[in-house]
This record gives structure tokens, C-alpha cells and sequence, in this order.
């Protein structure tokens, strides 16, 4: 295993995985700051309005990233827990800890962007339909695993059990995307996926593109911030830790 | 090893069974999960009698009424095959347009449909209003075109068929302006 080039193990002790996440902090931070103002800029400024909607549509580059970005956290966060249920690796559980509160904000962002998106063009601010339900669903899976680790004391045990909803609630992933598909909703279909041409005017596009990799870094950055956190107080016994504690006291 | 290897199995198969058991319950929800029925559905029979529901459309091109007491609009609801009338007493919302997609909730009485809440619904499609004009007018020219065609071909057919037609000649000539563009 050590003759590879990377040894991609040593990143999964907490150990060496703390200094390595405060590195990448700064750069994600950076990062979100400027997609972000770049797609402000496009999005607000330079998009132009839309035939149907007027300027109404605007609330689009900040409803669309939060959605994706409500379903992708959970999928990272479903992937993160079945490695820690297969391979019993300690950061597994921490990272999927972290990125729970971030996902949760951003299905809230996604629900309560769309309700008052709702209310001025279909004339609703909510329906029970497939697709508002099942985002509901996605808001509540999150915030069940943040109360559900928090509830059982033993670290290990929360992750655990954590894992085991966080695998649960991955069926519904597919559900919440497909749903404007499989079924009649008042929700309208994707205006950009993988098989067509988007549905939007490039430079609203542009616009909203940006935004979502704006969304990725804040999510990562802020994912890493909590990690890191996390990280001390679970180990806070070690050697590993009180060193870097002396470390920060000292500056 | 051996041991991971089980767990990951059990993972595996676990989501796997999870997928099979959430797509069969909702297959079996199927008809409860539609947010709204097509007039289609509604002329079929499909639809729940003297329980409210809601049904889905386009608004007819031309439909749009405001009835004489002032209040009361009417609109027909198609998928293009089937037509329902709709009666809906209050404000209609902005993006309500004959032509775009509507979603209405409310009872059937005598082949009517009466709406409690009408919701508009938009499509996906995003773009500026000069884009959406081109593509507008783009169309119209790609009809007419169409509808020039047909009925040169129409009008031909129908020509060298005359002395061998045993049906009323009238029909063919009628049937291409008939369907309304979607």
C-alpha cells in the first residue's frame, strides 16, 4: 500500500485530515465569493427578463442551485455513511455529521424560494404535489439525522444509526428528480438536464450555473469548517488534538 | 476482510430491496400522487363524482369569458383530444394566458366544471420576450407553411379522387385547418 503515490489512507484519520481541511478552507471560500458575485452579476444585472414571467424569475438563481444543491449534499452525505458502515472509518461519520446542517439549509432555501416563487406566477405558495412533497420529505430526512445523532451520546453509535437513515432516505433522492417526470405536478419540468438541450436563454443560464458552483464551494468550505470542529471535540482525548490546541493558544 | 466485504453486501442489498419496495408502493399510489386528471381522464370517467379534484390543462385559444354577472369567468380546459368547460368565480392568476397551462380545483355539475382555486401553470422554458417573439412567429410561419401544403396536397387528392369518391368530398378538405397548433 505505501509504494503508491498517494496513500489516500493516511487522509482518513482525522489526524492528518485536520491541518489538510484548514488549507482547502480559504481557496473554497475564495472560490464561492467570486462564482458567486460572477453569477449575482449575470443573474441580476445582465440576464435579461423572461417572456412569461418578467423579472419575477429571477429568484430562479438562487431556487435552482439550493435544490441541487438540497439533493447532492444528501447523496454525499449517504455516501460518506455507507463508507463508515463498511469500512468503520471514524472521519466517514464526522464528514457525513457535517454536511447534514448545510443540506438542511439549503433544502429550507429550496422550499421557501419556491414558495414565494409560487405565490406570484402559479398563485399558490404551496400544493401537495409530487414534487414540493418530496422536498418536504428530503427537509425532514435531514433534519431527523442531525436529531437522531444528536439524541444517542455514544459517537459511534450515533454515526451508526445515522448511517442507516441517511442510507434509508437516499431512496427518495430519485423520487424528488424524476417526480415532475413520472407523475402530473403543478411544478414544471426541468429547464436543464443531462439528455436535452437546456430550456433557458444562455446567458440566464450562465448565470444560474454559476451560482451553483458558488453553492458546491460555500457547501464544501463550510462542510470542512464543521468537520474540523467536529474533529476536536470528538477527539478531544488525544495527543493529536491537544497539540493543535496548544498550537492555536499559543498564536 | 471478509467481513467488510458482508457489510458492503448488506448495504448494497439493502438499498436495493428499499428501491424495489419504494417504487412498488408507489406504483401502487400512482393515481394518487397525479397533482390533477386531463379532460381526457375526466370524459373517460376517471374522475372522482361528487368529490372535489383538480384537472389540468391548456386554456383553449379564444375560451376565455367573463360571464354577464361580472364576477364568474369561464374557460375551456383541453389536452387537445377533450374539452371540459370551467366556471371559476374570483381573481384569475397573472400568469393565467389562453394557450398556457392551467391546474383548477373544484366539483363537476352537468358536465361542468366548477372551480374553487385556479392555478396557472408555466412551463420550463426561460428566455427574452424578443426570443420568445422569433420563436413565436417562427412557428406561425412553420404553420402556415404546413397548413399551405396539406392543403395544396389536400385540395390534390382530393382532386383525383372525386370521380372514384363514394363519400361526401367536403370531409378531406375541412380536416387539416381543423386541429389547432399545441
Amino acid at each position: 500500500m505505501n509504494n503508491r503515490l498517494i496513500n489516500w489512507f493516511k487522509y482518513a484519520s482525522p489526524q492528518s485530515f485536520y491541518p489538510l481541511a484548514g488549507k482547502m478552507i480559504p481557496w473554497f471560500v475564495a472560490l464561492a465569493t467570486v462564482f458567486g458575485a460572477a453569477g449575482l452579476w449575470l443573474g441580476l444585472a445582465v440576464a435579461p427578463t423572461d417572456f412569461q414571467q418578467g423579472e419575477g424569475y429571477r429568484i430562479i438563481f438562487i431556487h435552482v442551485p439550493a435544490s441541487w444543491m438540497s439533493m447532492f449534499i444528501y447523496l454525499v452525505m449517504a455516501f460518506w455513511a455507507a463508507l463508515g458502515l463498511a469500512y468503520n472509518t471514524r472521519l466517514s461519520g464526522m464528514m457525513a455529521q457535517a454536511l447534514a446542517p448545510t443540506g438542511a439549509l439549503m433544502a429550507f432555501l429550496s422550499l421557501w424560494t419556491g414558495a414565494l416563487w409560487g405565490k406570484p406566477m402559479w398563485g399558490t405558495w404551496w400544493v401537495w404535489d409530487a414534487r414540493l412533497t418530496s422536498e418536504l420529505i428530503l427537509l425532514f430526512l435531514y433534519i431527523g439525522f442531525i436529531a437522531l445523532q444528536a439524541a444517542i451520546d455514544d459517537p459511534r453509535r450515533a454515526d451508526k444509526a445515522g448511517a442507516v437513515l441517511a442510507l434509508v432516505g437516499s431512496v427518495n433522492i430519485p423520487i424528488i428528480y424524476f417526480s415532475v417526470k413520472w407523475w402530473n405536478t403543478l411544478h414544471q419540468g426541468a429547464s436543464v438536464s443531462l439528455n436535452k438541450a437546456p430550456a433557458m436563454a444562455s446567458i440566464m443560464l450562465w448565470g444560474m450555473l454559476l451560482l451553483a458552483l458558488s453553492f458546491w464551494m460555500y457547501s464544501i468550505a463550510v462542510a470542512l469548517y464543521r468537520a474540523r470542529t467536529i474533529m476536536l471535540e470528538r477527539e478531544r482525548g488525544t495527543e493529536w488534538v491537544k497539540e493543535v490546541l496548544q498550537r492555536e493558544g499559543a498564536k | 476482510m471478509k467481513a467488510r466485504q458482508k457489510r458492503i453486501a448488506l448495504i448494497l442489498g439493502g438499498l436495493a430491496v428499499l428501491g424495489i419496495a419504494a417504487a412498488l408502493v408507489l406504483n401502487a399510489l400512482n393515481s394518487n400522487i397525479a397533482f390533477y386528471v386531463s379532460p381526457t381522464d375526466v370524459a373517460a370517467g376517471k374522475a372522482p363524482q361528487g368529490k372535489a379534484f383538480r384537472i389540468g390543462g391548456m386554456v383553449k385559444e379564444g375560451s376565455l369569458k367573463r360571464e354577464a354577472d361580472g364576477v364568474t369567468m369561464s374557460f375551456i380546459v383541453t389536452d387537445t383530444e377533450k374539452d371540459l368547460p370551467v366556471s371559476y368565480k374570483g381573481i384569475l392568476p397573472d400568469l393565467f394566458q389562453e394557450g398556457k397551462g392551467v391546474v383548477a380545483q373544484g366539483k363537476l355539475a352537468d358536465g361542468r366544471f366548477i372551480a374553487s382555486e385556479v392555478l396557472a401553470k408555466h412551463d420550463e422554458n426561460y428566455m427574452p420576450p424578443e426570443a420568445a417573439k422569433a420563436v413565436g412567429d417562427a412557428h406561425e410561419r412553420a404553420a402556415a407553411n404546413k397548413a399551405k401544403a396539406e392543403a395544396a396536397q389536400g385540395g390534390a387528392a382530393a382532386a383525383s379522387a372525386a370521380p372514384t369518391a363514394t363519400q361526401p368530398a367536403s370531409q378531406p378538405a375541412t380536416q387539416p385547418a381543423a386541429k389547432p397548433a399545441y
